[in-house]
């Protein structure tokens, strides 16, 4: 079997007083999209800037390609490529001269003006970094990432804050790396974003690993169960919710009650007759199949964007 | 070697985008320039070498702060971070900075030559070799000196403190605004500690056309001393993160960039000959000037 092209094995790190990372380990094959998925502050940043070599761990290893992240300086670097959390570049650069600047660092190289085709950042070339989008900026960061055409990418959370259309350019972008059998790792919050790009995610959560697989295996754990979330003008007595027809488990996140049903029509009925009962209406309703999110709620009791 | 060329082009012609760089940099010696031959070279024309020395310190550690402070900038923006992602160690970045200011810096040195020499009727462009080595040594000394501050600082305002400080201490006790020669005799022996000295006594004598090979020599292993601890020290010291600490023991190497400047000091305050030829230099001046008017009293002035 093929030694896996990142291996991280019982990775801590703290900060002061903070432990950011409490022994996370996991292996990533060579062309997967694997995804780290978890809230701010899970330690997904600070797992993935140690396999960049930016951060050195407190214990735990980590091998990428074979090397030592920290340790192994310009011939790891000439293999991967990284978009961070956030990109900054001089103001007064311009588009192609910061991929032909990035570029002359390695020794295997892209062609620039087939990265700006590729990124939709031809019409932008010579614009100043200042004057860009910050859509613009992340393609931007995408390009230089891949300057080198890197065998492992990292990506963290390389869709935050923008907005959806841009975020479905960025998948789109991730997808061709994925049909490239390029290796990917993903950090993001965003649950369609792990469950449509990534291969297999883990779950991450106060810097540990709290469940790992595909996204159809970690469904799973959900045990068929589909989510209705609830919004009433006026709460129900205590426990009525819970002991609606077919429903598992029930939350309250802010003043929704996020149900678990196994039998969702049963539910509904039962619900519209205790709201007439006890005097209460509906202000909202929502059902979604089972999705990572719930998954992330079964685990840790908490939305993943608390 | 191939990252440091590509890195000092990319910073020239960031440099050249940069209205600020422009004004400190070009318009800001400039200004200086005809400003004090305007005040100073009127009584005589002999002045005016004196003036462009001490005009060519101004511009060469200037160097001194504009590095520390791009340097910060780049630092707190987040912009160091990604440089570090790619195959591009501290030295390339330490290194591409000192250069790309030294190749900014001379053709302004070149311009206040020419300046002088034509325009303010300069007798001749005094020992072109020796400016040049000393504007070379003063330049890479200079900035060395701005990136160890950039290195042991964590903010902007914390940057520009020190190096107000230090800007001050360079300015008022190198004999660069005041000459040294009419400064009191103990503020003379401090002088001598400070790298600035090495460089104005050195620009101004020989701009003047009164330096001698040795004194030129002395100067410039003055400030390579300097820029062998002070690059060495700021490449140890050197910061990608903005929130990465400054080491405990950073204050300490700072004060290690000093130790060849005490060492020379010492010696001069000791020797003597430095301070001797400081005052009789100066005093050939004022002779020269005086015997300029005795000479020629409708001799044409610097800005007529």
């Amino acid at each position: 079997m093929p030694e896996p092209i990142i291996h991280v094995e019982n990775l801590c790190k703290n900060y002061g007083a903070v432990e950011a990372l409490r022994g996370v380990s996991f292996s990533v094959e060579e062309g997967e999209v694997f995804g780290l998925l978890g809230p701010n502050g899970a330690g997904k940043t600070t797992t993935v800037e140690i396999l960049e070599g930016m951060r050195a761990p407190d214990r735990g290893a980590a091998r990428v390609c074979g090397m030592d992240p920290e340790k192994s300086g310009s011939p790891y670097k000439e293999m991967i490529g990284a978009v961070l959390q956030s990109t900054s570049l001089p103001d007064k650069i311009r588009v192609k001269e910061a991929i032909d600047l990035f570029a002359e660092f390695y020794s295997r190289r892209v062609h620039t003006d087939d990265l700006l085709r590729r990124f939709q950042l031809d019409e932008k070339k010579h614009s100043f970094y200042n004057q860009l989008s910050g859509g613009q900026k992340q393609r931007l960061a995408l390009a230089m990432a891949l300057v080198n055409d890197p065998r492992v990418v990292f990506l963290d959370e390389p869709t935050a804050g923008l907005d959806p259309q841009v975020r479905r350019e960025i998948y789109d972008i991730i997808e061709e790396l994925k049909r490239g059998r390029k290796t990917v790792l993903l950090t993001t919050h965003y649950i369609e974003e792990a469950e449509r790009l990534c291969d297999r995610v883990a779950v991450v959560d106060h810097g540990r690993v709290i469940a790992m697989g595909t996204p159809r295996e970690l469904k799973q754990k959900s045990a068929g169960t589909t989510r209705i979330e609830v919004r009433l003008t006026r709460p129900l007595a205590d426990g009525a919710m819970a002991r609606l027809d077919g429903v598992t488990d029930c939350r309250e996140f802010d003043g929704t009650f996020v149900l678990r049903s196994t039998r969702p029509p049963q539910t509904i009925v039962a619900l519209v007759k205790q709201l007439e009962a006890e005097g209460s209406e509906l202000q909202g309703l929502e059902m979604f199949s089972p999705s990572l999110e719930d998954v992330f709620i079964e685990l840790t009791g908490r939305r993943l964007r608390e | 070697m191939h990252n440091v060329w590509v890195l000092t082009l990319a910073r020239i012609r960031l440099a050249m985008r940069n209205r600020a760089f422009l004004f400190f940099s070009l318009l800001m010696p400039m200004l200086f320039l005809f400003g004090a031959v305007m005040m100073f070279g009127q009584e005589s024309r002999a002045w005016v070498p004196y003036i462009l020395g001490a005009i060519l310190t101004f511009t060469v550690m200037g160097s001194f702060w504009g590095l520390s402070v791009q340097l910060v900038t780049f630092r707190e923006q987040g912009i160091l971070r990604r440089f570090r992602l790619a195959p591009v160690g501290a030295g390339a970045m330490l290194v591409s900075s000192i250069l790309s200011n030294y190749f900014m810096t001379l053709p302004t040195v070149i311009l206040e030559l020419i300046i002088c020499r034509f325009a303010f009727h300069m007798e001749n462009f005094g020992k072109v070799w020796a400016i040049f080595v000393l504007v070379t040594f003063g330049s890479v000394a200079f900035s060395s000196f701005g990136l160890i501050v950039a290195s042991v600082t964590n903010t902007m305002q914390e940057t520009q403190m020190i190096n107000n400080l230090i800007w001050t201490g360079f300015v008022f006790l190198s004999g660069a605004t005041i000459p040294l020669a009419s400064l009191p005799s103990w503020m003379q022996r401090v002088s001598l500690f400070l790298p600035a000295t090495y460089l104005a006594t050195g620009l101004e004598w020989s701009t003047s056309n009164l330096a001698t090979t040795r004194e030129v020599f002395v100067d410039v292993l003055a400030l390579a001393l300097g820029i062998s601890v002070a690059f060495e020290i700021s490449r140890q010291l050197f910061r990608w993160e903005p929130e990465a600490k400054v080491p405990k023991t950073a204050k300490l190497w700072v004060l290690a960039t000093l130790v060849p400047f005490l060492l020379f000091g010492a010696y001069e305050n000791f020797d003597g000959s430095r301070l001797q030829s400081i005052k009789s230099d100066f005093r050939a001046i004022q002779l020269r000037a005086a015997m300029m008017r005795h000479a020629q009293p409708n001799q044409p002035q610097p800005n007529q």
